[in-house]
């Protein structure tokens, strides 16, 4: 061994950062090798906030997993929800109504857009825009209030069930939700003018964190990662889903993948949200919000002192949940941070043999190392935060 | 998704070069899945990564199920994507509980597809830590959610839910 070598090995510092960081987003730690400034290794470790939520849904009846899955990603609730209930309905073949297919895909895009608020407003303070925040904290504030006046509930809304949604839009909701629609874009673009020319977020994000489309597609990354990368790949144009395929809208894409490309990607999915939301409410078919399958579905509360074969049926789902027969299915959706599959066995019994979500934040999360060894420290975190990891979801 | 008779098709390409590896196809709720033999579970993997034509070469899940009481018990899932043909397929190889008493460590055990697909690193792990499955040649194969020095495997199907005490001290030692 020469005597440079040495040098060079005693100037390695391992630093800890986090769990307990504001930095991290969440409860990850991060070991970390540093030579100076530089990162020379990184090794992220989870599971500080596993609380065991799959194991715990084998214990609930199908309707109550629902607000199981949807503490998972905090921060894309209404995502968690439908992964899990499209997977029941294609385990029992239930089609859901137009209106709740329209509604449904209303509500992820609001969701989309509000997970993207969080990001933007997390990421630029990190960066050291803190107004950002603020006007992100703003935007996100409106979502929250349209999700109130919907569902009754500003976070974990528990909205979305087996077979459609659990009640319609309210009155005076599609001109909230319009307005706030079309007054988004503005706002987006009033993000940019704080962020496109600030020489200190250019610096900070423009050829950082690179990773290569090839070797992203390797390590499983899929959503604004993938996309910044230059690869179009998003499951709502692959895959039909909800009203996806009868609403228009274009999957932006980055060119090199640095930091940069990911603010550009998820920035302008927030106006093509925006875009997707303005043409649902003009869509929006009449009809049912639920499906009026009644082994599946409860019935409307007004049938239950009319009718006896109502309160029958409300009984047998309310204690025993419905069965479904044994068979297995994977259902994935494009969430805010990717591919988010669930993967549900069913047994014969009212209660799932086995839920696993496919979490993009776990898988995308490999990728980290790749992105910050041998880049600066402060660089690390502002790919960290342009990676987008929400910690409940990686550890469920 | 390949229909049915495309499902077909490709186990009989597969039959061709690896002779036996698939023991069946199931085709329900419109989701195709190959059945394999454990053993030669990378074969097939392989072939549907690099076949001319196939290019299952997109990883998009990797997970686990404990079907208890059934034999074999557990099965390990692999969703693959053909990005151009925007179709998935689910390998699908089914484990039986664990080597006679006696040998080994007494946990069921398959090969790591880490080298196929570098992705499955984590999501191998995911599964080591909640079924006690052991993928041979993966390079780090140790618990990833639950703490360093937990005793069981939790999301075996006859592993209690519930009673557990709660202790914050596993990780002291390891980074020191």
């Amino acid at each position: 061994m020469t005597e440079a070598t040495v040098d060079r090995e005693r100037e390695i510092m391992t630093v800890n950062v986090g769990p307990h960081h504001p930095a991290t987003h969440g409860v990850l730690r991060l070991v970390v090798d540093l030579e100076g400034e530089i990162v020379r290794e990184l090794r992220p470790v989870i599971g500080y906030v596993h609380t065991g939520i799959e194991k715990s849904c084998e214990d609930k009846s199908y309707w109550k997993v629902i607000p199981f899955v949807e503490r998972m990603d905090y921060v894309s609730y209404f995502f968690q929800m439908e992964a899990f209930c499209g997977a029941v309905e294609r385990l029992i073949d239930l089609e859901i109504p137009p209106r709740a297919r329209y509604l449904r895909t209303l509500f992820l895009e609001l969701n989309r857009i509000h997970s993207h608020l969080v990001w933007l407003g997390t990421t630029a303070l990190d960066l050291g825009a803190i107004s950002m925040l603020w006007y992100c904290f703003r935007e996100r504030d409106k979502i929250l209030d349209l999700f109130e006046m919907a569902t009754g509930q500003r976070m974990h809304t528990r909205y979305f069930q087996v077979g459609g949604v659990i009640e319609d839009i309210p009155l005076g909701f599609e001109a909230k939700c319009r307005a706030f629609a079309e007054e988004m874009p503005i706002r987006v673009s009033q993000y940019q003018d704080l962020l496109d020319r600030n020489e200190v977020f250019l610096s900070r994000t423009k050829g950082t964190g690179i990773v290569s489309r090839e070797r992203l597609l390797e390590l499983g990354v899929t959503g604004p990662l993938l996309r910044a990368a230059g690869d179009p790949w998003d499951l709502r144009k692959a895959f039909d889903y909800l009203a996806y395929p009868e609403v228009e809208f274009k999957i932006p894409v980055g060119t090199v993948g640095d930091n940069y490309d990911r603010y550009r990607v998820r920035v302008a999915e927030m106006v093509e949200s925006a875009r997707i939301v303005v043409q649902c409410l003009d869509a929006l078919p009449e009809g049912p919000f639920i499906a009026d399958d009644r082994k599946y579905v409860l019935p409307p509360r007004s049938e239950l002192s009319t009718s006896m074969e109502s309160l029958i049926h409300h009984f047998k789902l309310v204690t025993e949940g419905f069965r479904v027969d044994p068979s297995e299915v994977y259902y994935s959706i494009e969430s805010p941070r990717g591919e988010l599959g669930c993967f549900v066995v069913a047994d014969g019994s009212a209660k799932p043999a086995r839920v696993h979500f496919r979490d993009p934040s776990f898988v995308n999360l490999q990728a980290f190392r790749e992105m910050a060894v041998d880049s600066y420290v402060a660089d690390m975190i502002a790919s960290l935060g342009m990676l987008d990891p929400i910690l409940g979801g990686v550890d469920r | 998704m390949p229909d049915a008779p495309g499902l077909e098709l490709i186990r009989g390409e597969i039959e061709r070069d690896c002779p036996g590896a698939v023991l069946a196809t199931s085709f329900d709720r419109a989701q195709a899945a190959l059945i394999v033999d454990p053993a030669r579970v990378l074969d097939v993997l392989r072939w549907l990564k690099d076949q001319p034509g196939q290019r299952y070469d997109f990883l998009s899940s990797l997970h686990a199920a404990d079907y208890l009481p059934a034999q074999p018990r557990f099965a390990v899932h692999y969703e693959l994507i053909n990005r151009d043909r925007v179709e998935r397929i689910r390998v699908k190889a089914m484990l039986e509980d664990a080597p006679p008493a006696g040998q080994g460590h007494g946990l069921p055990e398959i090969d790591s597809c880490v080298e196929l697909f570098p992705t499955a690193d984590a999501q191998e792990r995911e599964v080591f830590d909640f079924f006690g499955i052991v993928f041979r040649g993966h390079p780090n194969l140790t618990r990833i959610l639950m703490p360093d020095d937990y005793v069981g495997w939790p999301q075996r199907r006859d592993f209690p839910v519930g009673g557990e005490p709660v202790t914050f001290t596993y990780n002291e030692a390891r980074y020191d």
